[in-house]
């Protein structure tokens, strides 16, 4: 346990910004890259991920000290695997068009690399509200980051953003944006961007603090 | 008579990127007069529009990266004149300038520029084309019928390898729908011997390349001189799979590389999907390159193969 209990605030901002998972972890690359094909997929993931999160990083805080260590990936998992079913199943019966849409990948949460570093790096170290903090966090980042991405994707692939029309009936799709390469294409570009401004806060900061660099 | 003392090179080519560049771009002068004689002024355009946007995504990524800008090594220029010709005449304006976005800034400039590059930059902008607007680039709307400047309009047709009929002789002197720069086979030769004679490209990579093509089409049972005047293979063979970078260091591996490429071209036509496999082909030639200059290093000159296996096994 870290000696200087951090703020539930912090915690829950770590995971959009400093440690957002997909571009700043680079964890979660298969949902990324699959379920950004349109904004409200990337959106539906995200949310489905999130509820996983928050309820696995819960469940798992609590238990944390009864779990023995030698089996604690497959107890993880089994606890993981509880929320993804529940998630699968209301996600079938309220929102079926989505749940069509993206297929297989809800089932697949459950390997989520996300979700089970969470559970081992914080939920399995860390108290329980500040365990859910950090799946609130870690949720939200991942939603952010993969809509981003889908609604780069949606509008160049698509001429679309949550299904409205932006550059009206004249606009020819680039269909490659829906296409995995697409999908590789804008995610990189992303984290490119991503990658170049916290470069630039991180050489400001030094700055600031008088810090002479070459 | 005066000696000189000096480090190795001891004899020196004028040849420098710009004078190779020029080349290229001389050897390319009669396929682009040909495909404008063809298909007319939208031709002309397509051709201007892209290389314009070429050398001007080039100095714009060099000025915005703060490097020093080198358009004038023609390199952009060179790169927008063979995607120009890698297009279909009835391209709108916008689709030269996305394909020479991604040739130039993401395909060169984002791996580090001039001889960085790990494809073949006009090739990736024509594969990414081929994959956004499928439409426009084959099929029965996407190639001109050659007008010729006769002033009569224009009528979209299939090209030859998706059925139209041609003779041989209307293959070999363009007469035919299709890309630009692919269609007269004349042309591309006279640029051919242009490179061979300037020593701009080496006989190996063209020549074994179609040699293949051609033995493997007629084992497949085509009739192999129609699949080489048909679609971009020998245009491909001629001006992109010789490109410097993207190509083997040594004789060995040129051959390897271009067998391959030809092997693919006709897998790609005979049982693929889509009717042309040039571009793909090349892209995949292009990516197996960096593992063929791996394995085939030239021998150290004085040492023999016997020493150096008895390095690797005492190692």
């Amino acid at each position: 346990m870290p000696k200087k209990e951090k703020s539930l605030s912090s915690v829950f901002m770590n995971g959009i910004i400093a440690e957002n998972p997909t571009l700043r972890l680079v964890l979660g690359t298969c949902p990324t890259l699959a379920t950004t094909t349109s904004a409200i997929n990337a959106v539906g993931m995200g949310a489905a991920a999130t509820f996983v999160l928050v309820g696995s990083n819960v469940v798992i805080s609590l238990l944390r000290n009864i779990i023995p260590d030698k089996v604690r990936i497959p107890a993880f998992i089994a606890v993981i695997c509880t929320f993804v079913t529940m998630v699968q199943m209301f996600m079938q019966a309220f929102v079926p068009s989505l749940y069509e849409s993206l297929g297989m990948f809800i089932p697949l949460i459950v390997v989520n690399c996300i979700i089970l570093a969470r559970a081992e790096a914080f939920a399995s170290k860390n108290g329980v509200a500040a365990s859910a903090a950090d799946g609130l966090g870690m949720g939200c980042g991942f939603t952010l980051a993969i809509t981003v991405i889908a609604i780069i994707r949606e509008i160049l692939g698509n001429g679309t953003v949550f299904g409205l029309n932006v550059f009206g009936a004249g606009y020819e799709p680039m269909l490659l944006m829906i296409l995995a390469p697409g999908g590789f294409l804008v995610f990189g570009g992303v984290l490119a961007v991503t990658n170049l401004i916290t470069a630039r806060a991180e050489a400001k900061k030094k700055d600031e603090k008088g810090v002479i660099h070459a | 008579m005066k000696l000189y003392l000096s480090t190795a090179p001891h004899i020196r080519s004028g040849a420098n990127t710009q004078v190779l560049m020029r080349d290229v771009l001389i050897a390319l002068l009669p396929t682009t007069v040909a495909g404008i004689y063809y298909f007319g002024l939208s031709a002309a355009m397509v051709i201007a529009i892209s290389i314009f946007s070429c050398v001007l995504f080039e100095y714009l990524w060099q000025r915005i990266t703060k490097q020093p800008v080198r358009i004038s090594d023609l390199s952009a220029a060179v790169t927008g004149l063979i995607l120009g010709l890698n297009l279909p005449s009835t391209a709108p304006w916008w689709m030269p300038v996305i394909g020479a976005l991604f040739a130039i800034v993401i395909t060169k400039q984002l791996f580090g520029g001039i001889g960085d590059n790990f494809l073949n930059p006009a090739l990736l902008a024509r594969a990414v084309l081929l994959a956004s607007w499928p439409a426009r680039m084959t099929g029965a709307t996407a190639y001109a019928v050659p007008t010729c400047w006769s002033g009569a309009d224009a009528v979209t047709s299939a090209t030859p390898l998706a059925g139209y009929e041609a003779s041989t002789m209307d293959l070999f002197l363009g007469n035919i729908p299709g890309s630009i720069g692919e269609v007269c086979k004349v042309a591309i030769l006279i640029g051919l011997v242009y490179l061979l004679v300037r020593k701009v490209i080496s006989w190996r990579i063209p020549v074994t390349f179609l040699a293949v093509f051609a033995l493997l089409s007629a084992l497949v049972g085509q009739n192999a001189l129609n699949e080489l005047l048909m679609g971009g293979v020998l245009f491909g063979a001629v001006f992109m799979a010789t490109d410097y970078t993207t190509s083997p260091m040594n004789p060995r591996g040129q051959f390897i590389y271009a067998a391959l490429c030809g092997v693919l071209v006709c897998v790609i036509r005979n049982f693929g999907a889509y009717p042309e496999g040039v571009t793909y082909a090349i892209l995949i030639g292009n990516i197996v390159t960096p593992l063929i200059d791996k394995y085939d290093k030239p021998r150290l000159y004085g040492r023999l193969k016997k020493e150096k296996k008895e390095v690797t096994a005492n190692a």
